[in-house]
């Protein structure tokens, strides 16, 4: 990679505004989740008393559970059809309508959630289904999986097709070609999918308020039906915990990404 | 279930292939393949009839259908008529891991998570080879293509020229009946690929095995094959030896596609014994050879190489002395074209016409050197000249 030559005053300057402007309100957050104070404005002292009282508030606890559980199904199910979608597209013969079927895959991208969400509850009523963990994670993997297809088709459109038929040449079977070659080198794409899809559907509101049903409620659902009747300070505790989770994953998916584009050039004896 | 036959197949066919066919039969015949991708016909009824042992290269411009035959050879592409028998069986629509044929990939196609071991060993797992068999076989692959030392590596650590001897190995570790190399030089630098020239031809004659090569490099064609096959335009234009190609051009397209040439139109000809007097507009009267094939009436062009018209500042003479050339042309030194070990001159003839001429530098000081606009004489015989139907 190239090194980054000298920075200038202004480099510098610049990179510190843009830089407090997207952090600032998030660090503010993180600080003020260690703040003693009852009120939320008002600084008096360190402590983790919050945090405590996170742990000890059951609707809270739950609605995390919750949170996690759909984020990990629907992001499974997500990385599964969306891989599948995405291998057809690059890979497969070119079937009618296949223009259609991929411009089709996209639309979610751009579509309002609003509108995913308004249209996702409609079926749902017209299925007469019972609204709860199920139709959020339905929910979720549709908006999702399209993130997965993009990731993975991106891979796959920089992958030599020749190194299949390398391996088809060599005695495999196209359905053994894929697996043994194609697979593990997208492999590093798919998780990075994943983790975009799970953390997606961690922090989704919208289409999440459409789709659950009572009891069943998310953790943005939770906190943003808090947050209308004032803002406690455990609101900024909890929020620096899915900070945190969301930063891991993020770190996980980049070195996931960076590994598959440097495939073997930092290979490390085990 | 359908995964059984293909691994059984090519297990027998990774134990040392023992379907070679009867002795003069060819080993892959070709009989009328064509493929057409839309409405554009990449390969128009190919006919080719290639011998066990034999280095045959297929050669043409880009897009005259060459990859496509080969690929058509290697499976990944059905032809869409014609019959492709290899020992005597028909193997046009069989998948590519069902034809004991393998085929080293233009890029290498090298699987970029496997070391080199792994690559040159992928084959012979998926054949079903015991692991002690496999070792062995890749320990002699490596030894083979001299990549001692670097069996740990991948692929993105070893140089261009190390990754297309793993190509190489892997591609030969089945021992296939046939090897199909597609341009596999064209991306060494020149020195490279002229050592490697050589050493495929030694390794082919060593293993006895046929090689199928694509190329657009006529040299490297030249160097390496016992046959070339010209393609253009999805048909096969002529399919000789180097020496038949280079001398004996089929056509006015070969011969201006192999090497560089002289041609000038003919507008009359007058039989005189068994030569032929030839009006060109270019050159004038001008002798030839009688083809072996009558001209007849159609229209026809007088070919000659440039390092066969031979210069000089006062006329044409022999080794011996005495005239044998007939075909003399004045003109003036219009173009200098310094090669180191050829000098290219481009003559301007009186009768307006340009010919080439190539001359070999035997000396290193310029004594013999001609200059710009000096007055000179070409000349040639006419058993070097060849007629060319236009």
């Amino acid at each position: 990679m190239r090194k980054v030559s000298r920075l200038s005053r202004f480099n510098i300057a610049s990179l510190a505004v843009g830089l407090a402007f997207l952090y600032l309100p998030i660090l503010i957050l993180v600080i003020y989740s260690f703040n003693a104070s009852r009120l939320v404005t008002v600084w008096g002292g360190w402590s983790l008393r919050w945090y405590y009282e996170f742990f000890g508030d059951r609707a809270m606890i739950e609605a995390s559970w919750m949170s996690l559980r759909v984020a990990v199904a629907s992001a499974t199910i997500a990385t599964l059809i969306g891989t599948l979608a995405a291998v057809a597209l690059s890979r497969g013969e070119r079937f009618r309508g296949r223009t259609l079927f991929s411009g089709m895959l996209y639309a979610p991208l751009v579509m309002p959630e609003v509108i995913t969400g308004l249209s996702l509850l409609l079926l749902f009523v017209a299925l007469n289904a019972e609204r709860g963990f199920w139709t959020v994670t339905i929910a979720h993997t549709t908006l999702t999986m399209c993130f997965v297809a993009v990731v993975v088709q991106s891979r796959l459109g920089s992958l030599d097709r020749s190194l299949e038929e390398a391996a088809m040449d060599l005695g495999c079977a196209p359905v053994r070609a894929f697996l043994s070659v194609t697979l593990p080198l997208i492999a590093p794409a798919i998780v990075a999918g994943w983790m975009l899809a799970f953390t997606l559907s961690l922090d989704d509101l919208v289409i999440a308020s459409f789709t659950t049903g009572p009891g069943s409620a998310t953790l943005p659902i939770r906190i943003y039906s808090e947050v209308r009747l004032g803002v406690k300070p455990e609101i900024n505790a909890i929020c620096t915990l899915v900070i945190a989770l969301i930063a891991i994953v993020i770190v996980i998916a980049s070195l996931a990404s960076k590994l598959s584009s440097s495939q073997g050039e930092s290979a490390a004896p085990l | 279930m359908t995964d059984e036959l293909p691994r059984t197949n090519a297990a027998a066919h990774a134990a040392g292939g023992d379907s070679h066919p009867a002795a003069g039969e060819p080993l892959l015949r070709i009989e009328g393949v064509a493929k057409t991708f839309g409405t554009f016909r990449a390969v128009d009824g190919v006919s080719l009839d290639i011998k066990a042992g034999e280095f045959f290269a297929l050669l043409g411009p880009s897009g005259c259908g060459k990859t496509t035959l080969l690929r058509m050879l290697a499976g990944f592409e059905a032809p869409d008529e014609g019959r492709i028998l290899l020992g005597g069986k028909d193997v046009a629509q069989a998948l590519p891991h069902e034809r004991p044929i393998n085929m080293m990939f233009q890029n290498y196609a090298l699987f970029p998570h496997l070391t080199v071991r792994d690559n040159i060993a992928f084959g012979l797992k998926r054949a079903g080879m015991a692991r002690a068999d496999i070792a062995a076989r890749v320990a002699e692959m490596v030894a083979l293509v001299k990549l001692d030392g670097l069996e740990k590596r991948k692929p993105d650590q070893l140089s261009g020229g190390q990754r297309q001897r793993v190509a190489l190995a892997r591609a030969l570790a089945r021992r296939p009946q046939l090897l199909l190399l597609d341009e596999p030089l064209a991306a060494l630098d020149k020195k490279l690929r002229e050592s490697t020239q050589g050493e495929l031809m030694q390794l082919q004659r060593r293993l006895g095995m046929t090689f199928i090569i694509v190329t657009h490099d006529q040299e490297e064609a030249m160097t390496m094959a016992d046959r070339i096959g010209v393609m253009n335009a999805g048909k096969l234009a002529q399919v000789a030896g180097p020496r038949e190609l280079y001398e004996a051009p089929r056509s006015r397209w070969i011969a201006e596609f192999v090497g560089d040439i002289n041609l000038f139109d003919a507008e009359s000809k007058l039989r005189d014994g068994h030569r032929l007097v030839v009006g060109t507009r270019d050159a004038g009267k001008l002798v030839v050879a009688e083809p072996r094939q009558p001209v007849g009436e159609s229209r026809f062009s007088v070919a000659i190489r440039p390092e066969k018209v031979k210069l000089s500042r006062r006329g044409p003479v022999s080794e011996a002395g005495h005239e044998t050339a007939i075909n003399r042309l004045d003109g003036v030194i219009a173009d200098i074209c310094y090669l180191g070990g050829t000098t290219t001159y481009k003559v301007k003839l009186d009768t307006g016409g340009m010919v080439q001429a190539s001359v070999a530098n035997s000396a290193r000081l310029d004594v013999d050197a001609y200059s710009l606009n000096q007055q000179i004489v070409a000349w040639f015989s006419p058993d070097d000249c060849v007629v060319l139907p236009s």
